[in-house]
């Protein structure tokens, strides 16, 4: 391969020192930090590690992060496509407003997000009050954290399929309905399908996304150990206990999670480039 | 039979069909030709029912097709850029109409898939059955459309600049494809080009369309020797236009009395219209015009000469197609007669 080096000129000048900062810099900032994390869990034996994530506290905090995350995405994947598809497909006035609105969760600081969400559904809250008096409370139980991880995780399906959407060809729908089909067989056979790639990681993302989600859950929480507190809590607990090897240990295996979903997402969207390249 | 009538569309202020009339018989096989923005996108799509007309009526076989929706219409729609379901294999997308049949009618998969298989060998794509459209030749892709719209068997098939994303030589035979399998299948179609050369061959009738309106109707042949108007003169075929003048039945050029009849013209600003090769070339002072060769390419069995009339005061060069027999040197002085030639009245 021809890399600028031993005398042949490389015809876009620059790989040797772009290659070298980007190899630095993801080392520094990414590669290392994390080494260093699966170094410290190496402290303990096999055993210790093994007892750290089975205790009962250790399994419920990842069971309340994974699960509620997992939950919050599959309502986002719904909530997220409707309005997209609001957005997207209809004109109407205040449309930009509200487009820009999905962002605000992505550029909110989360502990503001946080004691927003606190304030509203705390039981004299605005939504918190009716909701009491329904029986149904929010703030400071694991619905809480549900409540919050919908919260940051909704702009991640609508910018992910928004700019799909746009592109989907009008011509495809015009198409369908020359052959026959009804309105409800064009959006299931052919526009939904479209959009299942996009879909799918804009899923994968939301889900990531709030299994890692700190600042805005702790403050409406509820925090009580194995029922309302997540996971990235219980590593600042340990931390802050000095138990460092504990922390290591949930903070591995959030780790390999959180790859498992990166290369979920790669493999999704190899997978949609092969069916569908954008032309 | 197909029957439009009185078809107006408007987009605000621009009117992209002014009262069109048109009637498509049975079986045929109809170009729409026309420069871009002249309306026949607009009203191939009226009559598949992917347009609604501001005013007018669309009937097919007396039965009123306004009534219906596009899904309803069982008009077969071919997309310029082809328009096939990225997600679908080739085989999915051609069964895509079987499939959405209401379940009363809907065949059973063993049909569906001896139907699919059918048309496939119609467009001797069977070989591709299982691939993506993606991994399809554009000509590929448009034979998979027709295929797909041919698989509910519609009353019409419409094909809107068919052959417009292609490259000149799958056009080339696409065309001849498309004529042939006509021919075969024999469902009434009506395809849109902006192409003349492709109107003239493939199509039994041509519809040149201009400005949301219709300009003329006729068979290939009739609209390329007898044109309607100078627009379908100058739009079908390449011509030689001068400008010229006609005072009481003589025709003038700068000036200058051609040696030719008006054929009825009223007097004014005119125009001359001439094919290439419908200029004779003869010995000096037989012809209507006088001109300097300027320049002679010789290719395939023509040779295009550039020509300086010299007309009144200014000179005008044109272009002329003269057989190979002829030597023609630059600097000859020739003369030229028009063996055919049509003047229209006014400057446009």
């Amino acid at each position: 391969m021809n890399n600028g080096g031993a005398g042949r000129r490389n015809t876009l000048p620059g790989f040797g020192l772009t290659m070298g900062l980007t190899l630095t810099w993801l080392s520094v900032i990414i590669l290392i930090p994390l080494a260093g994390l699966f170094l410290k869990s190496f402290e303990l034996s096999l055993d210790q590690f093994w007892s750290i994530l089975t205790s009962r506290r250790t399994l419920n905090a990842l069971k309340i992060s994974f699960g509620l995350a997992f939950a919050a995405a599959i309502v986002n994947l719904v909530m997220g496509l409707i309005i997209v598809w609001a957005l997207v497909r209809y004109r109407f006035p205040g449309r930009r407003i509200f487009d820009a609105i999905v962002d605000i969760p992505f550029a909110l600081p989360t502990a503001v997000a946080g004691v927003a969400l606190t304030a509203l559904f705390a039981e004299k809250g605005w939504l918190g009050a009716p909701l009491a008096e329904l029986g149904i409370k929010v703030a400071f139980t694991p619905a809480g954290i549900f409540v919050a991880m919908i919260f940051i995780g909704i702009p991640f399906v609508v910018r992910t399929v928004q700019p799909v959407l746009i592109d989907l060809d009008a011509e495809i729908e015009d198409a369908a309905a020359s052959l026959g089909a009804n309105r409800w067989n064009t959006v299931s056979r052919v526009i939904l399908p479209s959009l299942v790639p996009a879909l799918l990681t804009g899923f994968a993302l939301a889900f990531a996304r709030a299994v890692g989600e700190y600042g805005s859950v702790i403050f409406i929480a509820g925090n009580l150990p194995n029922v309302s507190e997540i996971a990235p809590l219980l590593i600042v607990i340990r931390l802050s206990e000095f138990r460092y090897a504990d922390a290591t240990a949930i903070a591995v295996v959030m780790l390999v999670a959180s790859f498992l979903l990166i290369f979920a997402v790669n493999r999704l969207q190899r997978w949609a480039q092969t069916r569908m390249p954008a032309h | 039979m197909i029957e439009v009538k009185n078809i107006v569309k408007k987009f605000g202020a621009f009117a992209a069909l002014d009262h069109v009339d048109l009637k498509v018989a049975n079986g045929e096989l109809l170009a729409l030709l026309g420069p871009s923005g002249s309306g026949k996108t607009t009203l191939l799509r009226i009559i598949a029912g992917l347009d609604w007309p501001d005013a007018g009526e669309v009937s097919f076989d007396g039965e009123n097709a306004l009534a219906h929706g596009a899904s309803e219409r069982h008009v077969g729609f071919v997309f310029q850029h082809y328009a096939l379901f990225r997600h679908m294999t080739v085989f999915e997308n051609v069964a895509f109409g079987l499939r959405v049949q209401p379940r009363a009618i809907r065949k059973d998969e063993a049909a569906i898939r001896a139907r699919v298989k059918e048309l496939l060998d119609l467009v001797q794509l069977d070989w591709l059955s299982s691939r993506y459209p993606s991994q399809l030749s554009g000509g590929q892709r448009q034979r998979i459309a027709l295929a797909r719209a041919l698989a509910i068997e519609p009353r019409i098939l419409l094909l809107d600049e068919p052959f417009g994303a292609l490259d000149a030589k799958v056009r080339k035979e696409l065309r001849q494809w498309l004529r042939s399998l006509h021919h075969e299948i024999n469902v009434t179609s009506i395809f849109v080009t902006h192409d003349q050369e492709e109107a003239l061959e493939v199509a039994n009738r041509v519809v040149v369309m201009d400005k949301g309106r219709i300009v003329q109707i006729g068979t290939p042949g009739d609209v390329y020797d007898n044109p309607a108007t100078a627009f379908v003169h100058s739009f079908i075929g390449e011509s030689i236009v001068l400008p010229v003048e006609v005072r009481d039945g003589c025709v003038e050029l700068g000036g200058k009395p051609l040696n030719i009849s008006a054929d009825g013209v009223s007097s004014g600003a005119s125009k001359l219209f001439v094919r290439r090769h419908d200029m004779a070339i003869g010995p000096a002072g037989s012809g209507a015009f006088e001109g300097a060769v300027r320049h002679v390419r010789t290719f395939g069995p023509i040779q295009r000469a550039e020509v300086a009339l010299s007309a009144g005061e200014g000179t005008t060069v044109i272009e002329i197609d003269a057989p190979r027999d002829r030597e023609l040197q630059p600097g000859d002085i020739v003369s030229l007669h028009p063996r055919r030639y049509r003047i229209f009245a006014g400057q446009d």
